[in-house]
């Protein structure tokens, strides 16, 4: 009985044999999982490797079907998540749960009471020691919706230790922040690991998992494939053991001879139903046959960007021209049939986009059944259609008639994606295409949108990674508070620079792109030389003088 | 200790027995009841049995059943966009109600087959533009289609009460109060043994599978119902969507009303929908919005309802007991959708305790 550990110290965490079905899925198949007090481990797999049926299982939140859990070498049995707690596991889920109108302290001492009466300044003293002990630089008094990303994540950690854990499971905690935010929280994480907790890090970011952990355990298709230490070990190898096989790493991106202007935008702004301001002067332009990618915290306007282009959202002021003509103010069933695609993941991966409960073969025709004739849907093509975008992505499903809800997330986006490119849209807009999606996905879609652009399309790319849209963008344009900071040269620039214009500094080096109120619209298909010239009547402070940077497509 | 969790696959095959289920053992908390009131279950059996099993009580049923199916192909068009219609009632009414008027205005001589025709066409038109008021506010002003459309049943009770008692007063009734009857040639033709309704619901609940699953404006329908949003983001107007919905919805409630009114009652007043609309909700729900299950769903509730009559009539039982009957047939159906779609885990202390003695 006991922990059967032959180690003379016991593990913080040892699961052995976890076996997990759902119906006729086995999402862990006698899994082992063991995690040192003292150290990062990272947890690595593709969507679908269940790394989630094992975070679950840690967290309480499922039972698994067999096999053991056992903490600092005690066998524990989970029947909520309440048990987890309380043993000191803590789970830091990707999306924050946080009250946005109360403060820092409030979200993290909320549920942990036990009278009535709430000793505040007790709190915010242990609120500081925290914060003071593992340099969080947190104002207990400050409020949510005050805070930039990354201090509601400190906030999120926070609210795990208050409750006494010293394992911490973070699920994916960089995709929403700064390279300088990363910086930071792995300062946070390694001192963590001092004091002798336990962190497990869940990531698809190699480079990250390279750079801050101890050791990696890889899932594939439920089951172990082994754990080793970061220390002698290489990326390649990793995703080796995540894949099956090897893969390169490196993304493509091919110079295209640009045929032309496709899209400018002019002093765009718009402002949402509250009137909040979310777009503001905004001013660019794409060309066919280039990625431009967006960079961006969260909720800087990107998704006002997409759905105004989309004729999905009524702009205050500016103008939008696709190929020389005013598309503001058109109908979305216009834009579409323009030739003007955008597809937009939310975090929900459903919310726009895909209708959930109807299945794949009548989601490829929700962009196009109008324009066929007739009063009858046309559904011998899309089931033909669909049949085609499945074998041609690799959509892992059962069949076309299969409910677009019942597949995994990878999938999901491979349809919307997929339907897209069929139309053979001359514009493809794309946010967040491999939001939550594994390597080998990701490096689908990369390829899609590489083919498009060859093909001559214009590509608007937004995205979180940063380390994917310098390799895979032409341009990017940085968007703060929906505000564009600039407008830089993807393969001259780098990640510290564009983490810098995303939190709104002006950028200093060459290299940058302030747009200008461009005096109508470029007439001709011509390189748009006076986008990269500064306006000397801008109205930013900035450093006047022409950047003189060639580059781009042109 | 009990957790309820949501059901991910429940195949068809097993829903159905689930729901078979489920009225069998209404039935046996029935013969329960009856029991326990001092009557036979044994003898109700056998009254109901010997009055359901003649072909005049089968063509009974199925005059009670068209109506029923008509009315919940209604409303389930509205279910399918999420526009919560319960106000099939006073859309039933409303038809009907065009209809007698139109009838009213026709020269007598006019042929039966072009008056039915003309008053079909008036049922349709009075009930879509009855559905179309509680539409267009919630289209342009997102007002609450449930409370509207609830209300206005009660201004078409109201309105043909007041066209009885008042204004359409037939001065031919030697006083009562009531409306004139449609002349004979309106009646609907028999075929079978029952008057000809019963095609024109196996016509339309093709023609609204047809719709549905066919059509782009069914698909605009449906996918509006899924999501507005994502309605929006495939080019399609929301609002004018819902409106020809809604239309549709309205304008077969009000078909029903004037088959109801041609087909057995034969003159308008304010009970003639009966709670037909109603219940209709009901079985469109049971049915889960498809039509051919409808057709069964209505046929069921139709020989429910001819059910709780003979056992009043025959074995004596009084109304009250017959309507809780029906009722527990109606709770034990409704329940079973809670285990189609959630199942309950029973985690017993004992499991856990052997897990963490077998590591």
């Amino acid at each position: 009985m006991g922990g059967p550990v032959p180690s003379a110290e016991c593990p913080a965490i040892e699961m052995a044999g976890i076996c997990k079905s759902f119906g006729h899925v086995r999402a862990n198949h006698n899994v082992g999982f063991s995690v040192r007090s003292g150290e990062i481990h990272a947890l690595l797999g593709e969507n679908g490797s269940g790394k989630s049926t094992l975070m679950n299982i840690l967290s309480g939140i499922y039972l698994p079907d067999a096999g053991s859990v056992a903490v600092r070498g005690r066998h524990v049995a989970f029947r909520s998540p309440r048990d987890a707690i309380a043993i000191g596991i803590g789970m830091v889920h990707q999306h924050f749960k946080l009250v946005e109108s109360m403060t820092a302290m409030e979200n993290i001492v909320a549920g942990t009471g036990r009278g009535l009466r709430l000793d505040r300044q007790q709190a915010r003293e242990r609120i500081r020691a925290f914060s003071r002990r593992f340099e969080m630089g947190l104002d207990p008094d400050k409020r949510v919706h005050d805070m930039s990303v990354g201090e509601k994540q400190t906030v999120e950690i926070l609210k795990v230790l208050y409750r006494g854990a010293d394992i911490l499971v973070l699920d994916e905690p960089t995709a929403v922040l700064t390279p300088q935010e990363i910086g930071r929280l792995f300062g946070i994480l390694r001192l963590m690991r001092q004091e002798g907790h336990s962190v497990i890090f869940i990531s698809h970011k190699l480079n990250e998992v390279m750079s801050l952990c101890d050791r990696v355990t890889v899932l594939r298709r439920g089951e172990t494939v082994g754990t080793v230490a970061v220390a002698d070990c290489t990326t390649s190898r990793l995703v080796e053991m995540m894949v099956g096989r090897v893969v390169d790493l490196s993304i493509d991106r091919p110079r295209v001879q640009s045929s032309g202007l496709c899209l400018s935008v002019r002093n765009l702004s718009v402002r949402d139903e509250e009137g909040i301001r979310k777009l503001d002067d905004v001013s660019f332009d794409l060309h066919h046959g280039e990625i431009l990618g967006v960079a961006g915290l969260a909720g800087s306007g990107q998704k006002e960007l997409c759905e105004t282009i989309a004729g999905l959202q009524a702009a205050e002021g500016g103008r939008i021209a696709f190929h020389g003509n005013d598309i503001l103010g058109r109908s979305p069933r216009d834009i579409i049939r323009l030739g003007i695609s955008m597809s937009f993941i939310p975090e929900d991966r459903l919310g726009m986009g895909l209708v959930a409960g109807m299945d794949i073969a009548d989601n490829v025709m929700l962009k196009d059944y109008a324009f066929r004739p007739g009063l009858f849907l046309d559904r011998t093509a899309a089931r033909k259609k669909a049949r085609e975008i499945v074998s041609r992505l690799s959509i892992d499903t059962p069949g076309i008639f299969h409910p677009v809800r019942k597949l995994s997330g990878g999938n999901i986006q491979k349809v919307i994606l997929g339907r897209e490119i069929d139309l053979n849209p001359k514009l493809l807009i794309t946010a967040y295409a491999v939001r939550g999606l594994d390597i080998h996905s990701s490096y689908t879609i990369y390829r899609l949108l590489n083919d498009q652009k060859v093909k001559g399309v214009a590509v608007l790319y937004i995205g979180e990674d940063l380390d994917v849209l310098l390799e895979l963008c032409d341009r990017i344009l940085v968007l703060f508070n929906g505000r564009v900071t600039g407008i830089v040269d993807a393969r001259s620039s780098t990640k510290e620079r564009i983490g810098l214009m995303m939190t709104g500094e002006t950028p200093r080096a060459e290299g940058w792109q302030v747009p200008l109120p461009v005096p109508p619209l470029p007439a001709s298909n011509a390189c748009p030389v006076a986008d990269r010239l500064l306006s000397p009547d801008s109205d930013r402070t900035m450093p006047a003088g022409p950047d003189g940077k060639g580059g781009g497509p042109c | 200790m009990l957790r309820i969790a949501r059901k991910e696959d429940m195949t068809g095959l097993r829903a159905v027995g689930v729901r078979i289920a489920a009225v069998l053992l209404a039935l046996l908390a029935s013969g329960l009841l009856i029991l326990a009131m001092g009557y036979d279950p044994r003898e109700v059996v056998r009254v109901m049995w010997s009055g359901m099993r003649t072909l005049k009580a089968l063509a009974s049923m199925i005059r009670i059943a068209i109506p029923l199916a008509m009315a919940a192909l209604a409303v389930s068009i509205a279910f399918t966009m999420k526009f919560w219609n319960i106000g099939a009632e006073g859309q039933i009414l409303m038809g009907a109600f065009a209809a007698t008027a139109i009838s009213s205005v026709l020269p007598e001589g006019t042929p039966g087959a072009l008056r039915i025709l003309l008053m079909a066409l008036a049922g349709l038109a009075g009930g879509a533009l009855w559905a179309l008021p509680p539409a267009l506010f919630r289209a342009a002003f997102r007002t609450n289609e449930t409370l509207l459309t609830l209300m206005f049943n009660y201004i078409a009770i109201r309105w043909v009460e007041y066209l009885r008692c008042q204004l359409w007063k037939d001065p031919a009734a030697m006083g009562f109060p009531q409306i004139a009857p449609i002349p004979e040639s309106a009646h609907l033709p028999q075929l079978l043994g029952v008057h000809i309704g019963w095609i024109l619901v196996l016509v339309l609940a093709f023609l609204q599978w047809v719709f549905l699953r066919r059509t782009k404006k069914g698909f605009e329908v449906r996918v509006v119902g899924e999501s507005e949003k994502t309605a929006r983001y495939a080019g399609m107007t929301v609002g004018r969507v819902l409106l020809f919905g809604v239309l549709l919805s309205g304008a077969l409630a009000g078909l029903t009303g004037m088959v109801k009114l041609n087909g057995t009652a034969f003159v308008l007043a304010e009970r003639l929908a009966g709670g037909d609309g109603f219940t209709a909700i009901i079985i469109a729900w049971l049915s889960n919005l498809s039509a051919p299950v409808i057709l069964v769903v209505a046929f069921l509730f139709a020989a429910m309802k001819q059910g709780a009559g003979w056992m009043e009539g025959l074995a004596g039982i009084p109304s009250a007991l017959a309507d809780t009957v029906q009722g527990l047939i109606l709770f034990f159906a409704l329940g079973s959708e809670f285990f189609i779609r959630y199942r309950i885990i029973l985690e017993s202390r004992h499991r856990t305790e052997r897990k963490e003695a077998h590591p």
